[in-house]
């Protein structure tokens, strides 16, 4: 066997969530080669070169792989992928605009979203926003996967020493181009790797409520979430949100704050380690899963938790 | 131009998948459906567009069984054109619906096509990826907002950054996200009229495809829930313990 992973990065860094894709391939077993496409991007290539388990790391440093965009790049990955018979990417919006593409052109399923490695050929993969667990086996010579990062540890960024080859391949499609990027303050802890998240529902009625949740998060080291509920409120943007189309986080403290709780939010989130639920409707499906429930006014009980923080 | 609307028939949002005593799936039996909300999303964005001048024609398609003509009606009822059902009782993998779509694509000249970018059932966001592939058009995932300009589209993307924005050639696929608009309710005259509309049904088999699935679902589990947890009575108590008993802050 042998795992073909596609760094996600900016051109500067590795992305964390290819260290979780990286330990899934170790999982399924066999020499574990990293891919890393971009404009300018030989130091991803070094920083990846020392990821722990990696044999090798190719580096396809081309303008046409600046931005990512999807056409050029799975051009490449199915030029590689016939050397191998895994190619893996996180399930983060990367992974997922990509990987789908290549999979069609190479005429195989797609494993989306692995949360478990039985074996080289099963996986087991959320369906329904989590409420099912489905055992899949895949009979296709090349497999491609998408790993959701939550439920493999990161591989360590040391202790690896891989050669870096430069390789060419990969077409400029022509077909789509990159014009903009808004990213979100700088400033802020990023949601999907945080160890404690703080999140705002429609309870908290407006955007500017939210201050009250940085206040509390800039306290406790945490990042700021949101349930669809506020983002499509316009209370935050949408990178804030967590859920089954959003963002799936599992920090070892997530606080829940004017959040009912619905299925797909309950899916971005359920597997944190410990949940506190603030709301002051009692009967709100989001006390089912908090280990600690406080029914209480949030515009009262936050500024007080914040005071005593 | 004309634009082709790809829905899916799944479980309705608010129900939860309830798995079925034997590990052989979920049980769907008497269960509430609807359409993919994405897909509305996408519907809805394909009508602002005939309203506003850029397209002539919008085609919902759907590959499935009996029921499908349902969810299509819906969309109708909402105001597309006409319908496609592809039919057939197996349950597809989104590269088996792709290779359906394209042929549907071709067959219909379409100039866009516009899906959701995920169904809540399988959660596999695959389809609109691979039938961009399959067609060799331009991708544009994850949209949050479309500007048809001519021979190109302006599409803003929700990816885990924040937004992307990139430019792409037309014809384009297009995945919708939740926040590209508000989908509109769909009125009784609506229903009424939808039911006029045509509708074609095309026998999946006809086609001539290779839709063998290549995953085969051994077992399907329930997660392990989680066990239930305390009310506290005020700020102070949650404070405690989540300092001395979870030790998490």
């Amino acid at each position: 066997m042998s795992n073909l992973v596609i760094v996600e990065h900016d051109n500067n860094e590795v992305g964390l969530p290819t260290l979780n894709a990286v330990t899934a391939a170790r999982q399924i077993g066999g020499d574990i080669d990293l891919l890393v496409a971009g404009e300018n991007c030989a130091i991803v290539a070094e920083a990846a070169a020392k990821i722990a388990g990696v044999s090798s790391v190719k580096l396809a440093d081309d303008a046409k792989f600046g931005h990512h965009l999807a056409e050029n790049l799975a051009s490449l990955i199915v030029e590689l992928a016939s050397g191998y018979s895994h190619v893996l990417a996180s399930a983060t919006t990367f992974g997922k605009n990509v990987m789908p593409r290549a999979a069609a052109l190479l005429d195989v399923a797609q494993i989306s979203d692995i949360v478990e490695v039985k074996s080289e050929d099963t996986f087991v993969r959320p369906i329904y926003a989590g409420n099912a667990l489905a055992t899949v086996q895949s009979s296709d010579a090349i497999k491609v996967i998408t790993v959701r990062t939550i439920k493999f540890e990161a591989a360590a960024t040391e202790g690896g020493s891989a050669s870096v080859e430069s390789i060419g391949g990969g077409s400029d499609s022509g077909l789509s181009s990159w014009v903009s990027q808004a990213v979100s303050d700088g400033d802020q802890v990023d949601l999907a790797s945080a160890k404690i998240v703080i999140s705002g529902g429609r309870g908290m009625q407006s955007g500017d409520n939210f201050s009250m949740l940085h206040s509390v998060a800039d306290k406790l080291g945490a990042a700021v979430g949101a349930s669809r509920a506020a983002v499509d409120s316009g209370f935050v943007p949408n990178e804030f949100q967590v859920g089954q189309t959003g963002k799936v986080i599992a920090p070892d403290l997530y606080i829940a704050v004017g959040i009912s709780g619905a299925i797909q939010h309950l899916a971005g989130m359920k597997e944190s380690k410990v949940i506190v639920a603030i709301n002051n409707d009692s009967e709100a499906p989001i006390f089912q899963v908090a280990d600690y429930g406080l029914v209480a006014d949030l515009f009262e009980a936050v500024p007080e938790l914040d005071a005593a923080l | 131009m004309k634009v082709l609307v790809c829905v899916k028939r799944v479980l309705d949002p608010q129900v939860k998948a309830r798995v079925k005593a034997d590990g052989s799936g979920v049980d769907l039996a008497n269960a509430k459906m609807t359409m993919n909300p994405f897909d509305e999303n996408a519907l809805e964005e394909a009508l602002r567009m005939r309203e506003a001048g850029t397209v002539e024609e919008i085609v919902v398609v759907s590959v499935g069984g009996g029921k499908t003509e349902e969810t299509l009606r819906h969309g109708l009822a909402m105001g597309a054109d006409r319908a496609i059902q592809v039919v057939t009782d197996d349950s597809l993998e989104p590269l088996a619906i792709a290779k359906v779509l394209k042929q549907v694509t071709e067959q219909e000249s379409a100039g866009l096509v516009i899906c959701g970018k995920q169904a809540i059932d399988d959660d596999s966001n695959q389809t609109t990826q691979m039938l961009s592939a399959l067609l060799g058009w331009s991708q544009a995932t994850f949209a949050s907002e479309i500007k048809i300009e001519g021979e190109q589209a302006s599409v803003t993307r929700e990816v885990d950054a924040g937004l992307e924005t990139i430019q792409v050639k037309m014809p384009a696929v297009m995945s919708a996200d939740l926040r590209l608009n508000e989908p509109r309710y769909v009125k009784l005259p609506d229903v009424m009229k939808a039911k006029r509309k045509p509708m074609d049904k095309i026998e999946l088999d006809s086609l001539g495809l290779d839709t063998a699935n290549r995953l085969t679902t051994l077992q399907v589990d329930e997660p392990e829930g989680r066990a239930a947890g305390v009310i506290v009575n005020n700020v102070g108590e949650l404070v405690e313990k989540l300092r001395n008993e979870a030790k998490v802050i």
